[in-house]
């Protein structure tokens, strides 16, 4: 590269590395690139977007998360927000429902309804839907561990309200692995928990075709505290071990590659995390056609949503975090996101409120309606920065798809604390740059006030008897439900968790049907499966 | 630099939360001055914590909660604790506790809370000056 002619200074030109450590040159240029070739949008492998039209063909989704306190008050917020135009529902699930406990479990001790609805039985999915048309809402749930129980239970639902399983449209994250990892909220060990995420896909695929049976995320890696790189090099690592489980179970590549889809966070790097999806866009079109000899283009497609905000959000300043969700959401929208969710700008300390959590979809609408960013393909491409960024955050992403396997895998990573243990260092590390200034968090190391109260707004107020009537209600569906039918659909999970070549999808929808709650599902699969044995080892 | 040399830390998620990068940043800036740093794992009972808490004779008990329980789980180790006689050891708490909720942790018997904009430093300093 020849140097300009001038510079600003005669200081030593300082090396910069962008956040995941990759070297920013001063200037970029078409040398830079590793491949300067470049295919179009909707062309294998896919580095401009999926779709030739960009989002002139559709636009990203706008889903927001929300979900309180019981399935009744739960089901309120969602219509005032479909109400206000949003396009998708995002289910939050309590921590007892996310952990396979019922409301009444010792377990779920002051938990109930805290950190979303909880939903134990069918009975509080029937209300946490009323008024609402199954058939043309798209429903994304935030669940795993028990993931498979929560889909039987829609699945269930719909049944009941006669609406046909192949209308049903949404996601269940359904994505164990980087529970073990970075969320926590796993039951059974890895090995069987991969078996029901299979099924799930499986039986999704079957059933209910235009339903996302899994949204392999990366997301909770990165708010823990990895890089960009890292975020993307685990959760395809992942994506390839669902691959391997699926193919193991005898399931259709084709017909299963093209409901895998995945989740992000989008953090304050612009270029990078713009340059973050075009990479892994490329990357995941040559993994499934190169490895597995996937032919159709839906079955190379990469398809992500993601969340704009987390924990690049801070609680001083906290207004401030409105500009920074808008600078994420154009970041997104520019390295072609399906969907999006734009966290409120108080999220940093408190549960939305329906004020802040109208400023985070109205921000989207104002990216998507009036910058023009929606009206061409990959505004972006051709750029030699970004062009050079997505080449080197390949190269990268695959160096940690590749220490992974070294490993022995993404299973044995995960038993022996490898993974949770290098998030942990990542996180360490991440905290100290701050500590010290070396990045710069606006408000918090750089351009602090001095006597800031720290918080504005109003606080959103939680029901403190909604636990006493979730309680309630529990008992009540209990005590009428038909206790021999529920008894028997118990009894044929069990049986059926015994046998490896069964798929339990089945047997968890007549569980649902019968009332049986989702602690009681997942008690019995304890009772074939044990539980997972966390490695603690700091 | 702050010191904890020769003292033992426990490090506890109560209740369901899983967000547990928080506590092993902790965990890890605390062992980095010095302390034996116990880490309990996820999903741990008010009673598992206090039990081990007197067990390991600790000399601070620290909690990180995400997951807006604070109050109740922090109520729930205090009477552990006393349950074990172990009352007088420093309890800290961290995670997202909103500053309204501070007041109330402090008159529950918590030493200190802390956020995620402090620094690891002020966080070590402050269990330092609790523990001399």
């Amino acid at each position: 590269m020849s140097e300009p002619a001038t510079s600003s200074s005669d200081a030593p030109r300082e090396r910069r590395t962008t956040p995941s450590g990759i070297e920013i040159p001063v200037v970029a240029t078409p040398a830079s690139r590793r491949h300067p070739d470049l295919s179009g949008p909707g062309e294998y492998p896919y580095t401009r977007g999926i779709f030739e039209d960009g989002f002139r063909g559709r636009l990203w989704t706008f889903r927001q998360y929300s979900g309180f306190g019981s399935a009744e008050a739960s089901n309120e917020r969602y219509r005032f927000l479909l109400e206000r135009g949003q396009t998708g529902l995002s289910v939050a699930l309590d921590l007892p429902t996310q952990c396979g406990y019922d409301p009444t479990d010792p377990m779920a001790r002051s938990e109930v309804g805290k950190v979303g609805v909880p939903i134990a039985t069918l009975a509080d999915m029937e209300t946490l839907f009323r008024g609402i048309d199954l058939a043309k809402v798209s429903t994304s749930f935030t669940i795993n561990g028990s993931a498979a129980m929560i889909f039987a239970m829609y699945l269930a639902a719909a049944d009941k309200a006669g609406v046909p399983r192949a209308k049903l449209t949404g996601t269940i994250q359904n994505d164990i692995l980087k529970e073990y990892v970075a969320r926590g909220t796993w039951i059974f060990p890895v090995r069987p928990a991969l078996r029901l995420v299979a099924d799930s896909i499986v039986y999704a695929n079957q059933e209910s075709p235009r339903f996302n049976p899994i949204s392999i995320a990366g997301a909770h890696v990165r708010d823990a505290g990895s890089s960009a790189v890292e975020e993307m090099g685990f959760t395809l690592a992942n994506g390839l071990a669902y691959v391997d489980e699926l193919l193991a179970r005898g399931a259709d590549l084709e017909r299963f590659a093209q409901s895998l889809s995945f989740f992000f966070y989008v953090h304050m790097n612009f270029f990078e995390e713009v340059a973050k999806f075009r990479a892994a866009r490329r990357l995941w079109a040559r993994l499934m056609k190169e490895r597995y000899g996937a032919k159709s283009a839906r079955a190379q497609h990469f398809r992500f949503g993601v969340v704009c905000g987390g924990s690049s959000l801070t609680a001083a300043q906290p207004y401030n975090n409105v500009v920074r969700v808008a600078v994420e959401t154009m970041a997104a929208a520019l390295g072609g996101a399906q969907s999006i969710f734009t966290c409120a700008y108080d999220e940093a300390f408190q549960l939305p409120t329906e004020q802040s959590a109208e400023l985070a979809l109205r921000t989207q609408q104002v990216i998507a309606y009036e910058s023009g960013i929606a009206d061409t393909v990959d505004p972006l491409g051709g750029s030699h920065y970004v062009e050079y960024l997505t080449d080197e955050m390949e190269a990268a992403i695959e160096g940690v798809i590749q220490e992974i396997a070294d490993y022995g895998g993404v299973v044995k990573a995960i038993e022996d604390g490898y993974l949770q243990r290098r998030i942990a260092r990542s996180a360490h590390e991440r905290k100290s740059k701050v500590d010290r200034g070396e990045s710069v968090v606006v408000g918090v190391n750089r351009f602090k006030n001095e006597h800031e109260e720290k918080q504005v707004g109003e606080v959103f107020a939680s029901d403190a008897h909604a636990t006493a009537a979730v309680i309630e209600k529990f008992e009540r569906i209990r005590a009428e439900r038909d206790a021999a039918q529920a008894e028997k659909t118990l009894a044929a999970l069990e049986r059926a968790a015994s046998d490896n070549a069964a798929n339990l999808m089945p047997y968890l929808v007549d569980c649902c049907h019968a009332y049986v709650s989702v602690g009681e599902m997942v008690e019995r699969l304890k009772r074939q499966w044990g539980e997972f044995i966390e490695p603690v080892k700091l | 630099m702050t010191t904890l040399k020769g003292k033992r830390i426990l490090i506890a998620k109560p209740g369901l939360d899983g967000h547990d990068v928080g506590a092993k940043v902790i965990a890890l800036a605390l062992r980095d001055a010095g302390a034996e740093v116990i880490y309990t794992g996820l999903r741990k009972t008010p009673d598992y914590i206090a039990r081990v808490a007197a067990e390991e004779n600790v000399d601070a008990v620290g909690l990180s909660i995400l997951s807006g329980s604070h109050l109740e789980l922090v109520a729930l180790t205090c009477a552990a604790l006393k349950r074990e006689q172990a009352e007088d050891v420093p309890l800290f708490v961290g995670g997202t506790i909103p500053r309204s909720d501070w007041d109330a942790l402090h008159a529950a018997g918590v030493a200190a809370v802390f956020d995620s904009e402090m620094s690891l430093e002020q966080v070590v300093d402050e269990v330092a000056r609790r523990l001399t």
